[in-house]
Formats: structure tokens, sequence, C-alpha cells
């Protein structure tokens, strides 16, 4: 593929042929709002927040669907651009809670505080799961809304909590249409689709179905997408930011799905896949996305050694566990021990097992149930 | 895996076979959908209407067990249509002439007979799977769980070696591994023959070099599977099992076999996350820290080795495996278990095994890294056998079809085939602590085909009971076109309708893989 150069807001960049000029754009560190575009979807130019001014082109192209062109000077943030994204977010916001959204105090705004403009508590910003990692929030700052002349109307849809997993909550849609393509062109599902309600045409199931009698296979990619609060893990709800997260991998199938856990308090919040490898690219499964918290976190884990005693088995040291152990192998017959390891463990768990096995009993009676 | 995950997406051409892929592999189907997207040509070969079937050009409904015949059926129109790839093999390979011979048994009305699948359909997905190239075959446990399974896996690279795709971009043979460290499991020596990196057992000059390494003295004799471990705990043999993260009662064959040769050892050590059946069983239970909780890597099914970080301290008193293993090792007085941390034993594993020689957690850091990996400078292996088979040339096996061991009769009139749902894992010990999970799919299922539940008078949703000549089970009726008439399959996952207290514990003589995807039963309305 060949080299361009392209001019954004003065700064000489190099892009490869194929390229949009949003693309080239990012990979410059350049900004450009857009809420409709994802990396894993194809250029859908809806929202038209990413237009640009290019010379030699009449109008203000979107830069997702622009073919980015060798010696083409760009603008992204003139006083023009910025006056007409403001008028398409105006827009955007009269069907989305907006108090929050453009008030100075919101960054600092905490969920018990009063709020002095007597905000609805359903129209509050901090009480939303994605306040601070909100792209709509985002592209506001951005653009900079000082009030919106529109009047907010709700749409007044009850708020879908029918799977057990995540929430649906079209009221704060904005028709970005990401979770119906996502669905569709990478999923290849099409569990939802943009169907009417009322005026208005929103994405949901075919005739309004519950998703169990759907096609979803509950993969949380759409959560993934959302840019708003309209799709989120239940479980995360109440949680707000992480405070650290973690790179790992999935401990289900052998796919190896890279996977980060968000964490909180010590307990993981969120299980977002990983975008950047060449494993899952940003993918997982209901197991890997919806699967893990539970059972890590759950009352039944056993948190201590136990030892039969009188046909139950007690509470015991790990002195005394290892001690049992240690004297009643060593009491037996080499080769009347086998040992087991498991598909489940490390590499480095494996190793060491079959290491004890070996020298331990010096014979090969280890194995796992690979097989099955 | 020959190849890797990233490539299936630009094949001309899949075969899946054995695989339900978008349930027990859900991101690789992701791949074979884009594939599709791009214009490739699906086919799917496998009794069941899985998911797949839409999205395929070709369906070949082949009865359960009858894979050697298929493949070697598509074997030869291709042999006799011309369409093989005779430079890759004229190259590459060897044995060709006899093959060839082996061949004669394969007509295609004999193929058809057996598999069920009209002639032409097999020579229409022979000659799509010759012409579009690259192709890459997909195969999962529908293709190794029989007692002929390793004849299976060799009908398979025989097809793909025929056709030269074999050691390019979105070809290869491609098993999908079903848990998460199958593969690594598998790599690092837990396994009766090999130690790390496969290097086998009875080789003195290996031997030496893991005595020296270990200081100890080792054995040159392959050991027992865990099969044979039972076997030999029933007859009293074997006294002692330290069972690692395991929960054989679920997932091996005629699980009631196994639960007997549990409680027959004078002493049983488990060490699990929770208390599984099997360790509802044990003298000693051992509390070992989750992946979440412990450091280390997996090797996935295309054999990439990934970090797997801690993200929090282990629940209670919990501890990483490598770790306890390590306490019993050293207080029973044996030496070279006093390693600090997982990174300082894979420092060990990469000295010893060579395709892990170049791994390190330091190079982890940076993403996963794809044996073989023979030295730190070398970037990984995406596709193995590019230049040269392993052993040196492909070699063609003249196979013979075999029937299954156990078929349907007049007592057992239908057959039974196992596999893994998209919503549990295994035998279901972290899955069906998940709430969610759990509410999407809770109960042990049969699947039925109407035509099958209508003779037996049960209709969708009816409780029933499921017989093999090793046990029954409860289960609910799913009546559903999904099975073939005369097939009846179950999910692993649940130990109140273990799918494998039914099924046949016959073994593949070479590879030891239980026949989990065929066995003979009966299905009847339970009454209460
Ligand atoms: S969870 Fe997955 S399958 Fe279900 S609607 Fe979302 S993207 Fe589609
Ligand atoms: S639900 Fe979210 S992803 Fe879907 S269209 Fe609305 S805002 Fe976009
Ligand atoms: S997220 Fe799903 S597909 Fe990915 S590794 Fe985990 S179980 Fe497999
Ligand atoms: S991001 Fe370009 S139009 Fe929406």
């Amino acid at each position: 593929m060949g080299e361009i150069t392209l001019t954004i807001d003065g700064q000489e960049i190099i892009g490869d042929e194929g390229m949009t000029v949003l693309d080239v754009a990012k990979r410059a560190g350049i900004y450009i709002p857009t809420l409709c575009y994802h990396p894993d979807l194809a250029p859908y130019g809806a929202c038209r927040l990413c237009i640009v001014e290019i010379e030699k082109m009449r109008g203000l192209p979107t830069s997702c669907t622009t073919p980015a062109n060798n010696g083409m000077v760009v603008q992204t943030k003139t006083p023009q651009l910025q006056e007409f994204r403001r008028g398409v977010l105006e827009l955007m916001l009269s069907e989305h809670p907006h108090p929050c959204l453009t008030c100075w105090r919101r960054e600092r705004c905490g969920p018990f505080d009063i709020c002095l403009r007597n905000v609805d508590v359903t129209q509050r910003c901090v009480l939303c799961p994605k306040n601070k990692i909100c792209e709509l929030q985002d592209v506001v700052d951005y653009i900079g809304i000082a009030d919106v002349d529109l009047p907010y109307t709700s749409r007044e849809l009850p708020v879908d909590r029918e799977n057990p997993f995540f929430e649906r909550d079209y009221n704060l849609c904005i028709l970005c249409g990401r979770c119906v393509r996502m669905c569709q062109e990478v999923r290849g599902i099409g569990a939802i689709a943009f169907t009417s309600r009322g005026s208005e045409s929103l994405p949901g199931t075919a005739f309004g179905r519950p998703l169990r009698d759907s096609d979803c296979k509950y993969c949380g990619a759409c959560v993934d997408v959302c840019p708003t609060g309209a799709l989120i893990e239940r479980r995360r709800k109440w949680e707000g930011v992480a405070e650290d997260k973690v790179a790992t991998t999935c401990p289900y199938c052998g796919v190896g799905c890279q996977l980060e856990l968000e964490l909180k308090g010590g307990r993981i919040m969120e299980v977002i896949p990983l975008q950047d490898n060449d494993v899952n690219r940003g993918q997982a499964c209901v197991k890997g996305r919806f699967g893990i918290t539970e059972f890590v976190h759950h009352p039944d884990r056993l948190t201590t050694p136990l030892i039969k005693k009188n046909g139950g088995l007690e509470e015991a040291t790990w002195d005394e566990a290892l001690e049992l152990v240690a004297s009643k192998l060593s009491g037996l017959k080499k080769d009347e021990v086998a040992v087991i390891s498991s598909a489940k463990c490390t590499n480095e768990d494996n190793y060491v097992v079959q290491k004890f096995a070996r020298t331990a009993f010096g014979h090969n009676s280890v194995d796992h149930c690979a097989r099955l | 895996m020959t190849n890797s995950i990233r490539e299936i997406g630009n094949a001309a051409c899949i075969l899946a076979i054995g695989t339900n892929t978008t349930e027990a592999h859900p991101v690789i189907a992701l791949e074979i959908k884009k594939a599709v997207r791009q214009g490739g040509k699906l086919i799917v070969a496998n009794t069941r209407e899985i998911e797949l079937v839409q999205n395929a050009d070709i369906w070949l409904r082949h009865r359960p067990g009858t894979d050697v015949a298929l493949l070697t059926g598509m074997v030869k129109v291709i042999v006799d249509e011309g369409l093989a790839d005779t430079a890759f093999i004229e190259e590459r390979c060897e044995n060709f002439d006899d093959f060839k011979e082996s061949l004669k048994a394969f007509d295609l009305d004999s193929v058809s007979h057996i598999t069920g699948v009209p002639a032409e359909k097999i020579a229409e997905a022979a000659r799509t799977y010759a012409t579009n190239s690259p192709a890459s075959i997909l195969y999962a446990m529908g293709i190794t769980q029989h007692s002929h399974g390793t004849d299976n896996v060799m009908a398979i690279a025989n097809l793909a070696m025929l056709t030269g795709n074999i050691g390019k971009p979105s070809t290869g043979v491609n098993p999908l591994r079903g848990q998460n460290n199958v593969q690594g499991a598998c790599d690092l020596g837990a396994l009766p023959n090999v130690y790390p990196g496969y290097q086998s057992v009875a080789d003195a000059a290996i031997k030496e070099k893991f005595e020296k390494a270990w200081g100890a003295t080792l054995s040159d004799k392959p050991g027992l599977t865990v099969t044979e471990m039972f076997d030999g705990a029933h007859k009293g043999t074997i006294k002692a099992m330290y069972i690692v993260g395991e929960n054989p009662p679920l997932s091996e064959p005629d699980a009631n076999h196994a639960i007997e040769a549990l409680t027959k050892l004078d002493f049983l050590v488990v060490q699990d996350i929770f208390m599984s059946e099997t360790a509802e069983l044990a003298d000693v239970v051992l509390p070992a820290a989750s992946f979440a909780e412990k450091d280390g890597t997996f090797t996935n099914t295309e054999r990439r080795v990934q970090r797997v970080r801690q993200a929090f301290e282990p629940v209670g008193d919990a501890k990483p495996d490598w770790w306890i293993t390590c306490q019993i090792a050293r207080k029973m007085g044996i030496n070279g278990f006093d390693f600090e941390s997982s990174a300082e034993i894979m420092t060990e594993i990469a000295s010893l095994t060579p395709s892990y020689g170049g791994i390190s957690y330091e190079r982890l850091e940076e993403g996963g890294l794809q044996w073989p990996c023979p030295t730190p400078e070398h970037p990984g292996t995406p596709i193995l056998h590019a230049q040269q088979f392993s052993r040196g040339k492909g070699h063609f096996v003249p196979l013979e079809y075999k029937p299954s061991v156990e078929l349907p009769d007049d007592e057992y009139p239908l057959l039974l085939t196992t596999g893994r749902s998209l919503f549990h894992w295994h035998s279901g010990t972290m899955t069906r602590r998940v709430g969610g999970l759990n509410d999407l799919l809770g109960e042990g299922w049969v699947d039925i085909s109407p035509m099958d539940a209508e003779k037996l008078g049960i209709a969708h949703g009816d409780h029933v009971k499921v017989s093999s000549r090793r046990g029954s089970v409860p289960a609910r009726a799913n009546v559903t076109e999904v099975s073939d008439e005369g097939v009846v399959y179950m999910n692993m996952h649940f130990a109140e309708s273990s799918a494998n207290v039914l099924t046949n514990p016959a073994l593949d003589p070479v590879a030891k893989i239980p026949e989990f995807k065929v066995c003979a039963v009966r299905v009847e309305k339970n009454s209460n």
C-alpha cells in the first residue's frame, strides 16, 4: 500500500492509501468528534459530528466516510465546523437528558450532592453508569454547549431489564446505530435492528419481543460499543469508575480471548474484551463477558484446607493439610500413586505438577482430562 | 492449530467438521462468518443442524462416526477428477501411491451408503474444497472423541495434504481445543508419555537431560492415562490420587465407574476452587486460587502463550496451584521446588523445553507468542509446516472405515451424541455458579427430532429418562429439527443430567480418547 501525505490543521501527516481522513487524523493523535464511527464497523456517516473542511471540496464532508487522498488540506476545528456540530448536537440532545451535560459543575458533582439547578434524578449524569466514561460527554465538552435551545422531550420508554446481564434504556439512545451494526456486521446475528416505535425509529428486536425470544447470544458486543448509557451491564450499574484494570486471558474455552478486568475495592466490576491483540480483537462471548465475576467472587469458593474427619470434611490449617498429604503419599509404594493435572490450570501449574509426579514417584503416571 | 485464528477470515473455503463453533468457540465462529461475508465458501459437516448451517454453502449431514468414510470419499473424488495438487504431493509428501490404492474402497456409492449423504453432495463438497484455495479445515471434539478418532484426524490430514492446503496462510488442519489450557497442559508434559515440549520419556538422551536438570531418577516407561488410572483404582493397584482442578465424574465416560474408583482409593487429595463432585470424595481438599488471583500463562488453541495476571489476593486462605504442589513436594523432601514466582517457573520451562525456549514474561508483556519459539529473538510461529513437516515428508495414511463400537439396536434404538453449550463450560463448576447463565440454560435437555418424539409419544418440555447400557439420567425433551431422525443430543455440563453417565468408555487405541460422540440409548417418558 502506498503512502500518502495530508495536511491536517497545518500539520503534515502521513497515511496509507485506503485510509479515511478520520483514520489519518486519529493516527496522528488529532481528535475529531465522532459518535457513529467505530473502528470495527463499516463507515456509516450518520451522526455528522466528524465533519471537516477540505480544500477544493464542496460542503462539509464527514471524515469517517471520506477517503484520504494525497495532498489533501484538511481543517478539523474551524468556527464554522464547531457551529455546525453544535446544531447537530443540539438536535440530538433534544431527545437525551442534557441539563448536566451543559452544566459547568458536572465534573465535580457527586451522587449525594444537592443539585442547585433542581435537575430531576432521572436526568442527572452523575447517576448514569456511564458518567465520566461517556462518549457523548466527551463530544459535548469538545464542542462546548452552554445551553440547548430545544426543550428535552423524554421518550418515556420503560427500561428493559428482562435479560440477566444488561439493561436497555433507550431513553438515552442517540441513534448512532453502533449496536445494530455490531450485532449484524461483526457478530453475524442481527438480533436487533432499527424498528419503529411511535414516531421514531429505535434499536430493538423484531416486534419488540424480549431478547430471550430473539437470536441474541448475550455476547455483550452491543453494550461494549454503545457510546452512551443506553446499554449497560447491570452489575456495574452502581459501581462508578474503575479503580484499576488488569489485562488477562479468559479462563473458559481454548480461544484464549484477551480480557480486561475492571476492578474496584478488590473485586471485579466488569470484564471488557481487549481490542489490541490478534486473538479476539475486541470480541468475547457470554461466558467471558458476563460469566466471570460471579464465579470468582462466589461464596462457595473454597477458602481453607479441609481434612476428612469422622466421615465429614473439617477445616484445617495449611500445615496440617500439607503434613498429612506428604506423609500419606510418602507412605505408599511409588507406583500406587497417580497424579491428575488440569487443563484449566496455568502452564506453570502444570509444569510443577508433572515435575512433582515424575520426581517424587519416579514414574510417569501423570495425565489430565484433555481428551475429554 | 497449524495456522492462526486471524487467518481463518481470509480463507476462500472452510470445512468445519465435528465442531459446533458458534457454541463451543464463539469468537472463532466470528472469523468463519467473516470469511463467508468476504465470499469464502463454507462446508459444514455435522449431523446436527447447527447455527453455522445457516451460513453454509454445503451442509453434509453425515451419520455420527462416519467421518473417515466422508472425508476419504471426498479425497477419492479429488483424485479421480484430477483436482489434487500434484506438485505439492511430489515435493512435500510420501506414500501417495499406496494411499491411492486404498481409495478403491471409497467409491461414492459405498460412501453415500455409509454416511447417509447423497453422492452428488459429497462430490460437490470435494470440488468446492479442492478448487477454492486457500482452504482451511476446522475440527473439534466431534472428530477426536471416537474409538477411531486418530483415523479421523489422519483422514483430515490426507485431505489437506492432497490439495496442498498446508503451510500457507489461511489453510491448514486446525483442531479447536476445548478447555482454556488443554494445549498448555499437553505442551507442559501433563501427559504420561512425554516431558514438556513433547519430548519422549522413552528417549534416553531426553531422560538424562531431565534427570540432570531436576536432580532425580526418572522412568523411561510411559505412565498411566487418566482412564487407566481409574481402572487401576478399581483393581486396587492405584491406592492414592492427587487431583488438581479436575472433576472426573463429570468429564470421564461412564461416570459411575469413575465415582466408584474414587471411593475405592485409600487416599484422595483434591485441589480446586470449588467443592466439586470429586472434592466431596476427598480425604484432603486444598483451596486453590482462581485465574484472577494468580500469575501465569495459558496457551490457546493456536499455540499462543498468553499472560494470566493477578488482579487481587486469593480469597481466604486459597493459594496458587503451583505453590501448593511445591509445598507438598518440599514437605516430602523432594528437591527442585523452591520457586518464588510463576515467572521463575517459566524460566525453568524455557530452559528445558525447546519450543518454549524463547518465551519469557518480559517478552509476553508485548503480547502473546506462538510456539515454536526457540530463542529470545525468535518471533514465534503463526503457521506450522511452512517449509517442511516436522517429520520431514507428509505421510499419506491409507485408512479403513471402522464403525463406532456401540451402535443403536432394538434395545437401545437411538444414537446419542454429546457436546457443549454456549452458556456453560465443561463440567459446569464455574458457569453453573453464574446466575445469569443458569437463567438462560439451567438444566440438562436432550435434543430429539420431531419424528422420534412422535414415535415415543414425547412432547417438547417433557421430563424423560435417557438410558444406555451404563446407566440412566433424567432430562427434559427438546423436540427440534436440529436433531436428525435417530440421533439425540445432550450437553455435558449438568451433574444431575450427566451425559457421561451414558457414554461409552471405548477408547481410541492411539490417543486413548473415549467415544463420547457415539453411543446407543433409549429415551422414555418419565412418569413423574
Ligand atoms: S448481546 Fe450480542 S447477540 Fe445480543 S443483541 Fe447484543 S450484539 Fe447482538
Ligand atoms: S443503543 Fe447505544 S449503540 Fe445503540 S443506537 Fe442507541 S446509543 Fe447507539
Ligand atoms: S470469551 Fe468466550 S470465546 Fe473467548 S475465550 Fe472466553 S469462552 Fe472462549
Ligand atoms: S462519526 Fe462520522 S458521521 Fe458519525
